[in-house]
């Protein structure tokens, strides 16, 4: 696939935010900043007709050692897919999001869509959307504790969940009223 | 009207037997009603994972679970049996034990699969480790996911289990 020519563009309008880019297997990536990830995409959209969000996810660099020492790669970083309707083509944004300030600006006011897809993020892997209009956990329950995703997440999890431990509570009182087959009644 | 012979009674199962041209059934209480609930497991429609893919193969006209009286019923209220198809999150057991408090007595629960029988391969913060924690577990079917001969054996080993049991009808909780 020929290349989008955006990846000058952006160059040349974002200088400071541009990190590194590379085409892999065709597909134009883009490593940026966060800072002005909003203008970006926002150029990206009017400019450059990326008209579709296909996905926004998180990836957590944490054992990417090598990576993380080239100071192109933070811990964590919000990836952004799109597509143009019109020309066919797509771009791949890597934005990359510190640990110490693990927030993004929320792109919703560009593509209402990308609501569900951050507050997955968020709950999962604990990156804070600003400006998100309601940034709250949308697989985990509401008051679990940690974000899953991360890698020093561990695989059973941090203690137990409140809710697990009530309806085990719970169920263990009502078990007094469960048929035991030694209990014979009237015969 | 005559005197009722041996002979005249149609055995329907051990201890149950039907008189014909009365509608009527002579035998032992106990068995009777055993007999009319093995005869008819009335199981909620409610799937969790993949093993409900299974269940609803079971279900259609293949396997024919209608022909063991076994009806899927959409309420939990006209419903007397649970099967526990699929992976059971931690956050869908407290909506599973809801259905299952909403179920009048007697009831049953079958727990379909590895993940309802033991967590599978799921030993992870998000899955119950298996369906026992939190329910009264009567038949456990291996498998993943059982194919619907398993299911139809674990609803047989289900329909032996109610046959030997003894005045549920009766019993003050």
């Amino acid at each position: 696939m020929e290349s989008t020519g955006i990846i000058p563009r952006l160059e040349v309008s974002y200088p400071d935010d541009v990190l590194h880019s590379y085409q892999y297997c065709g597909q134009d990536v883009v490593l940026t900043r966060k800072k002005h990830i909003l203008d970006i995409c926002s150029f990206i959209r009017d400019q450059c007709a990326m008209n579709h969000l296909m996905f926004l996810c998180a990836v957590d660099n944490s054992r990417r050692k090598e990576a993380i020492g080239k100071n192109e790669y933070e811990r964590f970083e919000v990836v952004y897919q799109f597509y143009s309707m019109t020309t066919k083509h797509s771009i791949r944004i890597r934005a990359q999001v510190p640990d110490d300030d693990c927030s993004i600006e929320s792109i919703t006011s560009l593509w209402p869509g990308a609501d569900c897809l951050e507050r997955e993020c968020f709950d999962l892997m604990g990156i804070h959307f600003s400006s998100h209009p309601d940034l709250r956990r949308i697989l985990m329950p509401e008051d679990w504790k940690g974000h899953p995703l991360r890698k020093e997440y561990p695989l059973r999890g941090i203690g137990e969940w409140a809710g697990y431990e009530t309806l085990k509570e719970k169920s263990l009182e009502l078990r007094t009223f469960d048929y035991r087959s030694s209990q014979k009644g009237n015969e | 009207m005559g005197q009722l012979n041996e002979n005249d009674l149609v055995k329907i199962k051990d201890g149950v037997s039907f008189i014909p041209g009365a509608s009527a059934l002579v035998g032992p209480l106990n068995r009777i009603i055993n007999w009319g609930r093995a005869g008819s497991i009335w199981p909620v429609t409610f799937g969790l994972a993949c093993c409900a893919i299974e269940m609803m193969v079971a279900g259609s006209s293949t396997n024919d679970l209608d022909r063991f009286g076994i009806i899927f019923r959409a309420s939990p209220r006209q419903a007397d049996c649970l099967i526990l198809a699929g992976t059971i999150t931690k956050k869908m057991a407290p909506v599973i034990r809801r259905v299952y408090d909403q179920m009048p007595e007697p009831r049953y629960v079958l727990a379909m699969g590895s993940c309802a029988c033991s967590g599978g391969l799921f030993d992870t913060y998000a899955v119950v480790q298996g369906g026992d924690n939190f329910l009264p577990v009567d038949v456990y079917i291996p498998g993943c996911p059982p194919r619907p001969e398993a299911l139809i054996e674990g609803l047989i080993t289900l329909q032996k289990k109610i046959n030997q049991e003894q005045g549920r009808w009766s019993q003050l909780v």
